[in-house]
């Protein structure tokens, strides 16, 4: 696996998807903010770093990876990260009409509207199950094909997170890379107040699984960890990723307050001067 | 008007043993087929899939909901996963999956729920359902199945494989009377008449349709001549069946294993509030959870033998003719 995109390339796309962030949520009037702008590097390394094997001209590409937003509020980034990529079903000029009646960007990823999306997702703790559907399914048929699902920090506080785990290493679906977006927080506050999830490491260890640490907005960190994951044989591997919420804004950053509120238009005016 | 047919009722396997059986027939046709287990694959019956093709069984542990997301996953990969648990568990448990993993965007995801209604017998209330119709049908596009006996469920799992979407098929843990003779032919939505009559009709569908032939030649030997049909598909309803009951007979009892104001009789009263009132009686479990018994005995306690179904028919033949 090669690195497809120079550093600079990376940044500036990353730039570009944070701008595209602030403006749907703020013109929308709601949404979650933080958590989509702390996911951007890993997105971005993903879909622009050559890890994840698709082609926006061929969705229905049978050997092509699979992304999976089980974080599904989200929802904004991979939106963005999509319309960039140049999917025809996800057009760039109507990411402004995210949450709007009839809007392929629904509040949160619906197939049925956007029809390149993977899963439907949105209620919290189900996409490492049908991640690990697809990884077996994949395994079986002998298509190439990972899986890639991105959890979030809070999201794996749900019981399902860990009998997926238990499931994954059980069957040893080494196809399939998860990702914990680790921001810290959650929609009532500091994840350490509402539910620790500590120690993160040591339970994904001892369910099974390859664990990496690393820093969530560095992209030459992330494309390593992807590259080992690919080549751990026997087990899923999970990414913890430490990230910023509300990353790249200075007046969101580590705010719980944006986790689900969105900028005013002053706010975004402000955002997007930072992020020129 | 005598009874057309003199029904045997001779005992049968289990519907889930029936189930069991038709998935290893489907899996020699299609390498597609999958059967999808939380750790009862013994009392499912997919351990005889299990056995023939063991790379194609997903053993789950006891995790239901893990389990129906694992079933959404394989679908999304062109697999047909039948994932099997008792129903009360996989519905109950596992129904948010069934709504946002399954339902929402419409997969080809076959659940099947064993051990349904209150004749699992001795292990009691925690493990027998008595809602899988009512949550089976609140899944838009699901279709919802509810074999009779050993013959339907063989033809209802094979047209459940062969339709493209999410299915429910409810299956019970008894040996239950056969109904069918081995050629009878099932479509998804159309519903069978059994028996014919004028006075009545009795629809049903499970273990309930035995019971309706039986409360049928009760009723017969009294003079009235009940009509028997089995509703086998309850999502989608056969209304046009439905609305000719209600046309031709003027009175209609609903028969269900299952609590009486969520189930089959529900549904049905609806169709009939919408193309022709009539009236109408409904056979079913009254706002509680059974308990520990033989089956038998379970049914007749909490009434749903055929001597009740008789009398309902009874009442409701009372209240047309008293109109």
């Amino acid at each position: 696996m090669q690195p497809t995109r120079s550093l600079e390339e990376l940044q500036a796309i990353a730039k570009q998807i944070r701008r595209h962030i602030v403006e749907m949520t703020g013109a929308a009037k709601s949404g979650h903010p933080g958590g989509s702008l702390s996911a951007v590097e890993i997105l971005v390394t993903l879909f622009f770093g050559g890890v994840l094997r698709h082609d926006p001209k061929r969705p229905d590409w049978p050997e092509r990876d699979r992304f999976i937003l089980s974080k599904g509020h989200g929802a904004p980034a991979l939106y963005a990260v999509l319309a960039e990529c140049g999917y025809e079903a996800a057009p760039r000029e109507l990411l402004k009409t995210l949450r709007k009646l009839g809007s392929p960007y629904q509040g949160h990823p619906d197939k049925r509207f956007l029809p390149v999306l993977e899963a439907s997702t949105g209620s919290l703790g189900q996409g490492l199950s049908i991640a690990m559907g697809m990884g077996f399914a994949a395994r079986l048929n002998g298509n190439p094909s990972r899986t890639y699902v991105l959890l979030g920090d809070g999201e794996i506080q749900e019981g399902q997170i860990w009998e997926a785990a238990m499931f994954g290493a059980y069957h040893k679906i080494d196809n399939v890379t998860a990702i914990v977006d680790y921001n810290k927080m959650q929609l009532d506050g500091f994840i350490k107040d509402v539910m620790e999830v500590e120690p993160l490491v040591a339970k994904w260890q001892a369910f099974g699984w390859h664990v990496l640490e690393v820093d969530g907005h560095s992209f030459p960190a992330l494309f390593a960890a992807f590259t080992l994951a690919r080549e751990v044989r026997g087990k899923p591997t999970v990414i913890i990723a430490h990230t910023v919420k509300g990353k790249g804004v200075s007046f969101m950053e580590n705010n719980p307050k944006f986790h689900g509120v969105a900028p005013t238009p002053e706010e975004v005016e402000l955002a997007l001067k930072e992020l020129a | 008007m005598a009874l057309k047919t003199r029904y045997e009722l001779k005992l049968g396997m289990a519907t889930r043993e029936a189930f069991g059986r038709a998935l290893v027939e489907l899996g020699r046709e299609n390498p597609d087929i999958m059967a999808v287990d939380a750790d009862l694959s013994k009392s499912t019956f997919t351990h005889l899939f299990a056995k023939e093709f063991p790379e194609r069984f997903v053993s789950c542990g006891i995790a239901e909901a893990n389990m129906v997301g694992v079933a959404a996953g394989l679908a999304s990969h062109g697999k047909i996963p039948f994932a099997a648990s008792f129903s009360c568990f996989l519905l109950n448990k596992a129904f948010e999956q069934l709504r946002v993993a399954v339902a929402y965007p419409g997969l080809n995801v076959k659940i099947v729920g064993t051990h349904s209604g209150i004749s699992i017998g001795e292990d009691g209330p925690s493990q027998m359902s008595v809602e899988e119709i009512s949550l089976a049908c609140s899944l838009p596009g699901f279709v919802v199945l509810a074999p009779a006996d050993e013959v339907a469920t063989r033809a209802l799992v094979r047209a459940a494989a062969e339709h493209v979407g999410p299915v429910f098929i409810r299956t019970g843990r008894p040996r239950v009377p056969i109904v069918y003779s081995p050629d009878q032919r099932f479509e998804i939505g159309k519903a069978i008449q059994l028996l014919d009559g004028d006075d009545v009709t009795l629809i049903a569908n499970g273990l309930m349709v035995a019971e309706c032939i039986r409360a049928a030649e009760i009723l017969d030997a009294e003079g009235i001549s009940a009509r028997v049909l089995d509703l086998h598909t309850v999502k989608p309803l056969d209304r046009e069946a439905i609305r000719r009951a209600a046309v031709e007979t003027g009175a209609i009892v609903v028969a269900e294993e299952h609590l009486v104001d969520c189930g089959t009789g529900v549904r049905v009263a609806q169709a009939v509030a919408e193309l022709h009132p009539c009236v109408m009686e409904f056979v079913g479990i009254q706002n509680t959870y059974a308990e520990s018994g033989p089956p038998e005995a379970l049914l007749e306690k909490y009434g749903l033998t055929a001597p009740h179904i008789a009398a309902a028919a009874r009442r409701a033949l009372a209240r047309k003719r008293g109109r």
